[in-house]
């Protein structure tokens, strides 16, 4: 599987076991976790031994019986929702602008724009409650979109620019000269070629949303809890395995999302 | 009067729609960088004008001023009578093709050239038939469906200038549109750049590096350099007539030698020179412009009444298939190249033969010595 | 040629025109470059309002006592509570930075010398873990690391040990989980700088004469200090303001310094406990960007010269 012979990289046959030994380890270490959720949910017993005793439904029973996590399962959908179509377009817009604007301002505008990436979360959380509590946008689902939204728009800015960096500037203009506004040649041109940023961007901004848990622990209760901080607050007390099973449906979608923002980009190299 | 033959020549009217363009002044800087300095050209309806320079030398912001991506700091751009410098590009009505020609890959050759009748409104049987003709123009009929990767570099370039000229702009501009083309494709394009000039009439303005590209296709050249217009001339007088130093270096192989200034006489060597043009009274240091092809060689005890004459020995004959060129060195030490056909005796003369270099009175050009930027800076 | 006298006569008329023009010029210039930057505002303003002014709000809180401008909320951090979470907080970053190195080195290194079908699998898997949620993730080594978990099973049917080990709810079980949630961030900078590095250098080591390994260690390692150093900043700044994972592989015993913060409020509702905390976090890790930064542009300016 190496590109370069063993001579090339001075790599003897050795230390090249090692290194895919070792190599398989990490990756082992990264991914069998997680996906060790998927049979646990299938267990019968409540102390999630494994292998399970015996399988059974009983725990997706219990997910889907419950009228709780039901309705922070739909609370968080509408929130992951929301904030993939507010991030995308503003963050899309944003790096436009930051992309072909000459301004020496724009440098401030970007760092501003990555601040909520480096900023601890548990800040970001807490300012937003303070915030939010005089305007009664705590546990309100557009208070839970707007705060999600600071998350995701530095990760739209970044993906977005890549797409705008590698698209060849020269087609705006000649859909320009050929008679297009600006706006136009956006739309027309530009936009059809950076796609695939744009789509990863939305799934990165839904993907999220979907998993914030910081944010949504100060500011999304009653009925508006979402099904984060639902798990946090009832992992925090017992091992309910009633999670199992809601992981084992996350950890699928998270495949489905992981797999088409893989399948939409072209085959380049 | 119209006459048969007339209309049987073109498809359509040679555009009578076409317009001059007139730049006044035009000046861009860059930061410290100045891209373009107080430019005037004048540029004649129907004209086939190339802007040709070397790289910086402001050819391509110029071309960006027309089309509208690049506005000036001051100064005038108008298309016919009308004032354009602040109008955006896409209500200027011109049409362009870029160095890689940005075709759309999103769309098929025939969605490319709808492109820009669909932002003009057209009908759909309209547009289908305009397309239809564009292909038609370029010789790609039935190339409509395909999509833009499956066609060649040549065959893209054409759909390129198809669809800068479909929706019939009043002006078009060309940015290095053949720089990605291998020579010999090159060369065809050039042709065919020029007959569908020729049969569409349009004021084209073209920016190239490439010399002979510009001597091949155009009516007139604009020699640019610095961010400056040197001259602008019909392709042959550019050659026979350059203004400066640096556009004889520029166009065409050319050796430069100094030559002494007496009394408004010049000579080389001591010996008195016939020049093509009178010396210009304010005249200093002078330099003269020795192109191999116009020189002959002849036997240093051959006499000569019309003829200035060099003479030197020879140092060295390099072949290059179709013509010979013999360096011969000159008593000052400088090398100078003649070029004669492939066959010529003058190959049998060893190195080290004293030899007489000819220069006929009507090709023995001086231009000012220094370089052309103090030139171009003294005209400023 | 008439027209072309025509053109020249022209050019003089609108010789004239030229200065109003520049004027004018300017205006629509600064126009096009002002609407571009207009397009970020929507943006500016969700993230300046909802995420920055509060922030900034509740650092100009910490200052705030109930008579007037004071320090008593930072006077009340020295404290050795607030002290063993401070090291407890250090110890965990450094700890996890260190293993994601320890870790994603080989990994990274592994991908940047195979195929690009190979090396995009590899990324594959290292990408998994950013899609899947945090909690889940957490969730699992919970699963696996509790007292009838999957570890202690093993190691008891194995003969290994005889009493479960205590793996979760304590540092270890926090260090195990962080370094999983953080060693993306640390591969993905690595597999990028390593990828830069041409085979060309280590050819040329060896044909110098080095040995395998001490090409690898002379050339190459150096070379990908770009990505060691992203890789490490990213993590140790990740992994200072972590709250989820320690939060709940913790279990109570292993407090972070944004437990701390969170604490404040939801069990005391002390604001101005909380800001401070906030203040002293964001001070602390600001102050470790900015202090990288410098350092990069410092270093590249020096490879430059």
């Amino acid at each position: 599987m190496l590109q370069h012979p063993v001579s090339a990289t001075g790599i003897t046959r050795l230390h090249r076991l090692w290194l895919y030994a070792i190599a398989s380890a990490v990756i082992f270490f990264l991914i069998a976790p997680t996906l060790l959720v998927i049979p646990m949910s299938f267990s019968s017993s409540r102390f999630l031994e494994f292998p399970p005793p015996s399988w059974s439904l009983r725990w997706y029973h219990a997910y889907f019986e419950s009228v709780e996590w039901r309705d922070a399962t739909v609370v968080s959908f509408e929130a992951a929702i929301g904030t993939m179509i507010v991030s995308t377009i503003v963050g899309t817009m944003a790096a436009y602008g930051i992309n072909y604007s000459r301004f020496g301002a724009k440098r401030f505008v970007q760092i501003a724009l990555a601040l909520p990436m480096m900023i601890p979360v548990i800040l970001t959380a807490v300012g937003v409650f303070i915030f939010f509590a005089p305007l009664g946008l705590n546990n309100s689902l557009t208070g839970l979109i707007l705060a999600h939204s600071t998350l995701a728009i530095p990760l739209v800015l970044i993906s977005v620019t890549a797409g705008l960096k590698s698209f060849n500037a020269n087609q705006e203009m000649v859909a320009r000269s050929l008679g297009a506004s600006r706006i136009r040649a956006f739309m027309t041109v530009t936009l059809p070629q950076i796609r695939y940023s744009v789509i990863s961007a939305a799934l990165l901004a839904f993907i999220t949303s979907l998993d914030e848990v910081v944010i949504s622990l100060l500011i999304a209760g009653g009925d508006k809890a979402t099904l984060t901080r639902r798990m946090f607050l009832a992992l925090r007390d017992e091992i309910d395995p009633t999670i199992a099973a809601i992981s084992s449906m996350l950890i699928l979608l998270s495949i489905i999302l992981m797999a088409s923002s893989q399948l939409i980009r072209p085959n380049r190299t | 009067m119209r006459t048969l033959s007339d209309s049987a020549v073109g498809e359509r009217p040679a555009a009578a729609a076409s317009l001059p363009v007139t730049v006044c002044k035009l000046t861009k800087r860059y930061g410290a960088f100045t891209a373009l300095k107080d430019v005037d050209l004048a540029i004649r309806s129907g004209e086939f004008l190339t802007l040709l320079g070397p790289s910086g030398s402001g050819k391509t912001t110029l071309l960006m001023v027309l089309a509208g991506f690049v506005r000036p700091d001051a100064g005038s751009v108008a298309f016919g009578e009308r004032e354009v410098v602040l109008l955006p590009p896409h209500k200027r009505d011109i049409g362009m093709v870029f160095q890689n020609y940005a075709l759309f890959p999103h769309m098929s050759v025939a969605g490319n050239l709808a492109y820009p009748l669909k932002l003009r409104g057209h009908g759909k049987q309209d547009i289908a038939d305009r397309v239809a003709q564009a292909l038609a123009l370029v010789q790609l009929e039935g190339y409509g469906e395909r999509s833009v990767d499956q066609l060649s570099g040549g065959q893209r370039q054409r759909v390129a200038l198809a669809r800068a000229v479909i929706f019939e702009p009043r002006i078009l501009l060309m940015d290095e549109p053949l720089s990605a083309l291998d020579k010999n494709l090159r060369e065809r394009m050039q042709l065919e750049i020029r007959r569908l000039h020729d049969r569409l009439g349009l004021t084209t303005v073209y920016v190239t590096h490439d010399q002979r590209e510009a001597l091949t296709m155009s009516d007139r050249i604009a020699v640019m350099n610095h961010g400056q217009i040197l001259q602008v001339d019909r392709p042959r007088d550019l050659y026979d007539r350059p203004s400066t130093r640096f556009i004889a270096e520029f166009i065409g192989e050319t050796h430069c030698i100094p030559i002494e200034i007496q009394n408004g006489e010049a000579s080389l060597f001591g010996r008195a020179l016939r020049l093509a043009t009178p010396l210009a009274t304010t005249a200093s240091a002078q330099a003269l412009v020795l192109r191999p092809e116009r020189l002959q060689l002849l036997s240093a005890d051959k006499p000569t009444h019309d003829l200035n004459t060099i003479d030197g020995t020879v140092r060295q004959h390099v072949f290059q298939g179709d013509s010979v060129v013999t360096f011969v060195s000159l008593p000052d030490g400088h090398d100078i190249a003649v070029r004669h056909p492939y066959g010529n005796d003058s190959e049998h003369l060893q190195p080290g033969t004293a030899v007489r270099v000819g220069i006929a009175p009507r090709d023995t050009i001086v231009v000012p010595a220094e370089n052309a930027t103090a030139t171009a800076s003294g005209r400023a | 040629m008439s027209t072309a006298a025509a053109n020249d006569l022209s050019i003089a008329s609108r010789g004239e025109r030229h200065s109003l023009n520049a004027d004018a010029l300017k205006r629509s210039e600064r126009g096009e470059q002002v609407r571009l930057l207009a397009l970020t505002l929507p943006a500016l303003l969700l993230v300046g309002i909802v995420a920055l002014a509060p922030i900034g709000w509740l650092s100009g809180l910490s200052f705030v006592g109930p008579n007037g401008l004071t320090l008593v909320n930072y006077q009340r951090l020295i404290h050795p509570s607030y002290e063993l979470t401070l090291i407890t907080t250090f110890q965990l970053a450094f700890l996890v930075t260190a293993l994601c190195l320890i870790l994603g080195y080989p990994l990274a290194y592994l991908a940047s010398q195979m195929s690009s079908r190979g090396a995009s699998l590899v990324l594959l898997c290292v990408l998994f873990p950013f899609w899947t949620s945090l909690l889940v993730r957490t969730y699992a080594w919970l699963v696996i690391l509790q007292r009838r978990g999957l570890v202690n099973t093993w190691l008891r049917d194995l003969g290994v040990i005889d009493e479960p080990l205590r793996l979760v709810h304590n540092f270890t079980g926090t260090a195990i989980g962080m370094t999983h949630i953080m060693l993306p961030f640390m591969v993905l900078p690595l597999y990028a700088a390593m990828k830069n590095i041409s085979p060309d250098y280590m050819r040329a080591a060896s044909n110098l004469g080095a040995s395998p390994i001490r090409a690898f260690w002379n050339v190459f390692v150096p070379l990908s200090r770009p990505g060691i150093f992203a890789g490490l900043i990213i993590v140790f700044v990740l992994s200072l303001g972590f709250y989820v994972t320690p939060a709940l592989l913790g279990g109570g015993r292993v407090m972070m310094w944004s437990m701390q913060i969170e604490r404040s409020i939801a069990v005391y509702s002390d604001w101005g406990a909380a800001s401070a905390l906030g203040v002293v976090l964001l001070v602390i890790t600001m102050g470790i960007l900015w202090l990288v930064s410098r350092l990069a542009s410092i270093g590249s300016f020096m490879e430059r010269a």
